[in-house]
């Protein structure tokens, strides 16, 4: 991530001031263009044409794909705005998001610091198993945690045996826990990439650093309070937009995990999308496309806010590479 | 600072480097109590496929009925033999390699011929495709997914292999673009100008000399393409809505709850059947796989 964008400022600057005629030093470079045709094509394609048509989309009547749409204005968005289930869906995203960043951000840079210690036994083995939910299929795995999570299944079971549930519950099927189901199943499959972020962040203090600190006879909280964490603070800023982006994307776990229900207690916004696209009998493609283009708002102005975030942030720190 | 247990018994061959051992407290109960807890996490962190491998060879009533135990009175091999051929995962296990194949190749050649490009060398227009990458970045695949279909279904191409292959690789995917782009911006100018003073053409130089060259970066590429085309759910999901045949394993997982709602342990089994591909491709390639993903947030 850092790297994107420090390699496209880079690409940036290193592009040339021209000295020939514009016409010409296309001419010149055809071969250029042609290693770039499969990009021109697929990206312009799949990506730009779909961030620009989604826009006109929003704006129009359109009961599926067969059939032709209508302009009809700002309706879709007027209608959007009066929408309790739209709001209920950006709610719960935004829950989602306040209640499960923090946790994976906090968890995983706790389990990297104790893994960063030359000390603790079996690194490698322990990396190694946080790391494995992060390569299975999200959508498998929301599956898998139904029945995990069923009333008789083990979590509920091991619960009242343990004594802290009074009698077998369904986390998946309860509309007040439904949602924070997902995000603890959400945390336990993405923590083991952002304790790799935070390992490798970890890795660009320099050792002198902790021996000074050591022989100035700091204790290992004040050590991390004063020391570490004020180093880490751009890599907090951009390891918190990566996870971000990655909560506002959680239909494959949502969808299959629970559905959106009981009655749209943990329906998202892209459950919201997808449901109105493509999951009811008259697809609302025009609706769905206003809900989708206000989506990529959010997603958009959450990034540029941390873009923001990381410039600041690497003012205040001096240098960082 | 020593949560090591084995350094309290090697600690005395150690005080040769004896300041070191000034700065060593000995390990405090709330040490030993972080090493107990990371065990712990960990535990929970496994337990869900130890509980998913029994499952799948568990009988029905044996799955919620038995407790807690883990081990299975005797191990049911027909759950697999069942989700295998009566559900039909051979065919979305089929599927879902001809599209994760066709996904990272696609993927990994319009990358390194763009990143070839866009690392070496300066041209009109460069910067706006750079720009355009940067704002579409964090696109999220819930804003295309529309344009998406609508496209493909013009293109003929809705219920193929080969369309769901362009809605997954055709489009997106910056960041690999970009990891050839640093790449090849590193290497020296002089291969080039060796090259092209022995009369090797641009395509010549690029295939012959640069693509061996970057190798670790497209194997890289390979392996996060592999692993998300292998876990993708979405595009799938919404393109084999009417054409069953063409579902993946990940979209087949959840027709089969659909279809088959209370077959749990042939669920089991074909969520094992799902997962042992990319978790056997991990745990054989593991230090390249975390290394990936830490060189390309470090760089």
């Amino acid at each position: 991530m850092t790297a994107t964008l420090e390699q496209s400022r880079h690409l940036m600057e290193s592009a040339e001031r021209p000295k020939d005629g514009l016409l010409r030093r296309i001419r010149k470079n055809w071969w250029i263009y042609l290693f770039l045709l499969p990009t021109f094509l697929g990206y312009g394609a799949y990506t730009v044409y779909p961030l620009v048509a989604s826009w006109w989309f929003a704006f129009l009547d359109w009961p599926g794909f067969a059939a032709q749409g209508t302009f009809i204005g700002i309706e879709n968005f007027q209608r959007l705005v009066r929408d309790d289930l739209f709001w209920n869906a950006f709610g719960n995203s935004l829950v989602f998001l306040l209640v499960a960043v923090p946790l994976r951000v906090g968890l995983a840079l706790f389990l990297a610091l104790v893994l960063n210690r030359k000390k603790t036994p079996f690194k490698g083995f322990f990396r190694t198993l946080f790391f494995l939910p992060v390569v299975t299929t999200g959508a498998i795995i929301g599956v898998v945690f139904t029945l995990l999570l069923d009333a008789s299944g083990p979590i509920s079971l091991a619960l009242v045996t343990a004594g802290i549930l009074e009698s077998p519950a369904n986390f998946v099927a309860h509309s007040g826990t439904s949602l924070y189901a997902g995000v603890g199943v959400w945390v336990w499959k993405w923590l083991g990439i952002t304790m790799i972020y935070w390992l490798a962040a970890l890795q660009t203090i320099p050792e002198e650093v902790h021996e000074a600190a050591m022989i100035d006879g700091a204790t290992p909280l004040r050590e991390f309070r004063h020391i570490t964490l004020p180093l880490l603070v751009p890599f907090l800023v951009i390891i918190t937009l990566i996870d971000t982006v990655g909560a506002l994307n959680v239909f494959d776990l949502m969808y299959t995990l629970t559905g959106g229900g009981p009655s749209f207690s943990s329906e998202v916004i892209e459950i919201f999308i997808f449901r109105t696209a493509f999951g009811a009998t008259v697809p609302q493609l025009g609706y769905a496309s206003a809900a989708a283009v206000l989506f990529g708002l959010l997603t958009m102005g959450l990034a540029v806010a941390q873009a923001v975030g990381i410039r600041w942030a690497r003012r205040r720190t001096g240098a960082m590479k | 600072m020593s949560l090591d247990i084995a350094s309290m018994t090697t600690a005395p061959a150690k005080t040769a480097v004896g300041r070191r051992r000034l700065w060593t407290p000995r390990p405090r109960p709330a040490q030993v109590m972080v090493f107990v807890g990371l065990l712990v996490l960990a535990l929970i962190w496994i337990y869900p496929f130890i509980w998913l491998i029994s499952a799948s060879l568990k009988t029905q009533p044996e799955i919620f009925g038995a407790g807690l135990g883990l081990i299975p009175q005797e191990p049911i091999w027909e759950n697999y033999a069942r989700a295998w051929t009566v559900v039909g995962f051979d065919r979305y296990f089929l599927n879902t390699i001809l599209i994760t194949g066709g996904t990272v190749l696609l993927i990994a050649a319009r990358s390194a011929l763009a990143g070839y490009v866009l690392g070496r060398y300066s041209f009109p227009g460069k910067k706006l495709i750079i720009a355009i990458f940067l704002i579409t970045f964090f696109l999220p695949e819930g804003y295309t997914i529309i344009p998406v279909v609508q496209l493909t279904d013009q293109l003929g191409l809705l219920n193929t292999h080969a369309g769901v292959i362009l809605g997954l690789g055709a489009g997106g995917q910056v960041a690999a673009t970009l990891l050839y782009a640093g790449y090849f911006r590193g290497l020296p100018k002089e291969l080039e100008e060796c090259a092209r003073l022995d009369g090797a053409g641009h395509f010549r130089i690029f295939f012959r000399i640069m693509l061996p060259l970057a190798w670790p970066i497209t194997a890289t590429v390979v392996i996060l393409t592999f692993l998300f085309a292998w876990n993708a759910y979405l595009l799938p999901l919404v393109f084999t809505l009417s054409e069953p045949a063409l579902r993946t394993l990940a979209v087949g997982m959840t027709a089969f709850v659909g279809e088959y709602g209370t077959d749990w342990s042939g669920m089991a089994a074909a969520a094992v059947i799902s997962l042992v591909p990319v978790m056997a491709v991990f745990v054989a390639l593991q230090r390249k796989f975390v290394d990936s993903i830490a060189g390309a947030v470090k760089q």
